[in-house]
């Protein structure tokens, strides 16, 4: 986030967009709801599904699956056009506006309603008041995130909020909320590709000098290395032998499941280190247990970049071992010996070569956590990004046009499918399963459609339904409800009995390498 | 500030801010006035009347909570007067319910019938699930009251226990509204209002429903708003004694949103999980993961030694074994296949450190940069 959760409260619009709040964020979402209930902030909800956090909101536009670049375009045309946004702002901090200009000219209110299915009208509205606002702050999840058409639709979420002078300023920001407790933390230390810790580049010779240095290597690779998403592809060609996963479960997470675990089935050794035998670990070759987040020291870091302590609360089951020290003994037994007394000793090599966690000291953070960057031990921290210029100086407006969904419905699979979670379980289930409370209240996976959609395929509330799709077929039980929209069904993807990831496109966006899961065509049967 | 923002409490002159309540200075400067329907951050609503002061002129006590500060203004916050209103409130609020913490009747006189009373209604011979974490209770221990002074109030609506997660005892509920405040006004989810009037009033859910049909969703921020032992955690209910855990501070696991948590512990086991009050990000809420999802830590399904496959079948072996074996396995597809044909996947579950470590191993010990996590998915 470029702006923390306690300034949600400070926004005079709030523009939610992808992201079902209630359900995924939820203490979050409580603070979204009562600037709405109870301070008289404005907001717009802009989602396929009529989600409960909708039912907050001033307005609620449903969008086409897929077509989040051409409202956004959309409200950007209007602003232009009545010269609702801010001109000095965008003279002062950002290039690209004449571009930009000319991208967003087509994309009139009629134009946008055609590709959308959202009323002109609803543009024009939604422009105005996200525009009048002294600080409008936009959140967005997954929903923007997982389509072809991703790192567009965040760079359109980033125009849109320079356009009116919102990145940099206390309840502003163009905010992602980050899924999994730890996803900003794992990019942050250089769980990527192309970046060691703190975003510093593996291509950067000085970057790759300063950690041989540190780390006492030579050699390091100069090139980026491969995306999750190429990973699996190369398994299944055979040029990727060997896999070691820590704390995952791409087999019921990834996209077109069935060609993951064939992939996987190819690899010559894979590893395995979890808390349990999930159906990835299954596969494994060896399988190494590790401890959980009540069983060790360490820090994570939350969605608005604040970095903050985990303690040990209770001794690991057996024999099990934390991540790092299973990694350790691997290292040294490869002839590389990596030593350290306890987590915090690695915290300390950790913001001595990366500017970002500088100032980050356990002490420091004992009580409350701090949010990056900061880059010594007197520096407060920096809850708002961007105040005064970007990282490169300027903003970059980007002129960006509309592309559909990698999959759009026909005749034969009529249907779109949307994917996500559910407020009682959580990602793949591997804990939240465990929870008898939790599993009592959502047992199992369903579909749920609208009244309409139901009833055009003779499906009652809780007969069983086949979901079908170009890749692979489910069943599970039909859950009539309101908030789905006709024409389009929603598949939660936690449950491994009736994964939904069978069912969905591995298409990826070609920058983020993140797969299109959000959008697949399907069709439905009763089932057998 | 102005020179006229002053107030004088016990004798001792303080600023305040136009707006302040008369509570808000008291606890600012550390002057204690107890409250059990005060809830920080929601509207005060004056319903306890423990918080009662004594205003100079003013023609009867105050509730603090609710009470502007004002300028001049002379309070008194435990006068001869003021103690003995908030005993006689004590003691009808101990009265009026199953508070069988032996406090009440510690001279015996209807002691035995009302513990018999309890047990039929709460099915334990148990003191109280919340005895020694209870406000009431400190309450009337601080002013030294029991309720044997007023006969015992029969129970007027039955226990729910219908929901995997919360126990509402209504013989327990002293009618207070925090749980309607945390609800409505903190984690904004409407599930929850006052129902009927006078002696038969009730805190209900759509209309009078178990929590489980109506639009709660197990955040049990009223849980941890109860003063008293109204609302419980099931599986902590008569498991959980304060005094028995330690608690341990840290951050929920599941999602971005981080928020601070105690675990509570006891014989290395967490018995529960509450949220940690006055500091960022959550200030005290969580959600039903956050809060009840945590029995996977004791699973019995957690792996404990390190497993080898041998002819399609896991083996336990040790971890010298084990680590010995992925070792040799690995340098061996190094030096035959290449560093590209290694990947690694760091994970979005684990710490900062340890995901620095996996990545310093496989860009240091592998020579890969083909290290990714699937946060994307
Ligand atoms: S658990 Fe949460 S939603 Fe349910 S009644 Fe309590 S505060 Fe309201
Ligand atoms: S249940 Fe607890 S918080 Fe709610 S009114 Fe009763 S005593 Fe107060
Ligand atoms: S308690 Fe709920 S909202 Fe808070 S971090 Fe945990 S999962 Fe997220």
């Amino acid at each position: 986030m470029t702006n923390t959760i306690d300034e949600i409260g400070k926004a005079d619009v709030i523009l939610i967009t992808g992201s079902n709040t209630t359900e995924n964020h939820p203490v979050l979402s409580s603070f979204v709801k009562r600037a709405v209930s109870l301070n008289g902030t404005k907001m717009i909800v802009v989602d396929p599904r009529r989600i409960k956090i909708a039912t907050f909101a001033d307005m609620w536009l449903r969008p086409n699956l897929g077509t989040d670049v051409a409202w956004i375009n959309g409200l950007m045309h209007v602003i232009i056009k009545e010269n609702l946004y801010d001109t000095e702002y965008v003279e002062s901090r950002t290039e690209g506006f004449e571009e930009l200009k000319q991208a967003v000219e087509k994309f009139t209110p009629d134009f946008v309603e055609s590709i959308t299915g959202i009323p002109g009208e609803q543009i024009e509205a939604a422009a105005r008041m996200y525009a009048g606002a002294k600080a409008g702050s936009i959140l967005y999840c997954m929903g923007i995130t997982q389509h072809i058409s991703g790192t567009d639709n965040v760079k359109s979420l980033a125009n849109l909020a320079m356009l009116c002078g919102n990145v940099g300023i206390e309840g502003g920001g163009v905010n992602p909320l980050r899924g999994q407790n730890n996803v900003q933390g794992a990019c942050d230390m250089g769980g990527l590709p192309n970046v060691f810790s703190g975003y510093q580049s593996v291509t950067d010779l000085a970057a790759r000098q300063k950690m041989e240095e540190v780390w006492n290597v030579s050699d390091l690779p100069d090139q980026p290395g491969l995306k999750v998403t190429d990973m699996i592809p190369k398994a299944h060609d055979g040029s990727l032998k060997s896999l070691y996963i820590i704390g995952e479960n791409p087999l019921v997470s990834d996209p077109d499941l069935n060609h993951a675990e064939k992939s996987i089935d190819n690899l010559k050794f894979l590893v395995v280190q979890d808390i349990f035998l999930t159906e990835t670990a299954q596969k494994a070759d060896v399988v190494l247990p590790s401890c959980c987040y009540a069983e060790k020291d360490g820090t994570f870091t939350n969605t608005d970049r604040r970095v903050q302590m985990v303690r040990k609360a209770v001794n690991p089951p057996g024999e099990a071992r934390e991540d790092w020290k299973i990694i350790c003994g691997i290292a040294a037994r490869m002839g590389y010996e990596m030593n350290y007394e306890n987590s915090e000793a690695i915290m300390k090599e950790i913001a001595q070569i990366t500017p970002s966690y500088g100032g980050i000291t356990y002490d420091r953070i004992r009580h409350e956590g701090i949010h990056w960057p900061c880059p010594n031990t007197e520096h407060p921290g920096t809850p708002i990004l961007h105040i005064d210029r970007f990282t490169r100086g300027k903003g970059v407006l980007h002129a960006i046009d509309y592309i559909p969904p990698a999959e759009t419905i026909d005749d034969e699979y009529p249907m779109y499918l949307t994917t996500g979670r559910l407020l009682f379980q959580y990602h793949t289930g591997t804990m939240t399963m465990k929870t008898v409370g939790l599993n009592e209240i959502a047992p199992e996976s369903f579909v749920e459609m609208s009244p309409a959609d139901a009833a055009n395929h003779g499906l009652e509330d809780g007969s069983m339904a086949e979901i079908a799709s170009r890749r692979g077929r489910i069943s599970a039980k039909v859950k009539i409800s309101l908030k789905a929209v006709d024409g389009t069904v929603f598949i939660p993807f936690h449950y491994a009995q009736a994964a939904a990831n069978k069912l969905t496109h591995a298409a990826l966006d070609p920058v983020s390498g993140i797969p299109e899961l959000k959008v697949c065509a399907v069709k439905l049967t009763k089932a057998a | 500030m102005t020179a006229e923002n002053k107030i004088i409490i016990n004798g001792n002159e303080f600023d305040f801010d136009p707006g302040e309540t008369i509570l808000e200075v008291a606890r600012r400067s550390n002057i204690d006035i107890p409250t059990l329907c005060h809830l920080k951050g929601a509207t005060g609503t004056g319903a306890c009347r423990v918080c009662l002061v004594e205003v100079e002129r003013a023609r009867s006590l105050v509730a603090s909570c609710v009470a502007p500060a004002g300028n001049g203004m002379v309070v008194q916050t435990e006068s001869s007067k003021v103690i003995e209103s908030r005993k006689m409130i004590i003691r009808l609020l101990l009265s009026s319910g199953n508070h069988n913490c032996a406090v009440r009747g510690s001279d015996g006189k209807d002691w035995t019938q009302f513990q018999l009373n309890v047990q039929q209604d709460d099915d334990s011979s148990e003191l109280c699930p919340v005895w020694g974490d209870c406000r009431l209770q400190d309450l009337a221990y601080r002013y030294q009251v029991s309720g044997d002074q007023f006969p015992a109030t029969e129970t007027r609506y039955p226990m729910e226990t219908v929901n995997p997660f919360i126990v509402r005892d209504f013989s327990r509920c002293i009618n207070c509204g925090r749980c309607v405040q945390a609800c409505n006004e903190v984690q904004v989810n409407k599930a929850i209002s006052f129902g009927y009037r006078g002696a038969a009033t009730k805190i209900i859910a759509a209309g009078d429903r178990p929590y489980a049909d109506s639009d709660c969703v197990f955040c049990g921020e009223c849980v941890q708003a109860c003063p008293v032992g109204a609302l419980v955690e099931r599986d902590a209910r008569y498991q959980y004694r304060q005094w028995e855990h330690e608690k341990v501070r840290t951050t929920c696991s599941y999602c971005g949103v981080g928020c601070q948590l105690y675990l509570h512990v006891k014989d290395n086991k967490v018995s529960k999980v509450t949220g940690v009050e006055d500091v960022a990000p959550n200030y005290g809420s969580l959600c039903v993961k956050g809060r009840f999802g945590f029995d996977f830590i004791h699973s019995q399904d957690r792996l404990k030694t390190p497993l080898i496959k041998k002819l399609g079948v896991f083996k336990e072996v040790s971890w010298d074994e084990a680590l010995d074996f992925v070792a040799e396995k690995l340098s061996g597809i190094k030096a035959e296949h290449g560093s590209e044909s290694i990947g690694v996947l760091a994970s979005a579950r684990v710490t900062n450190e340890e995901n620095y470590i996996i990545q310093k191993f496989a860009r240091g010990v592998l020579k890969t940069n083909n290290v990714d996590h699937c946060a994307r998915l």
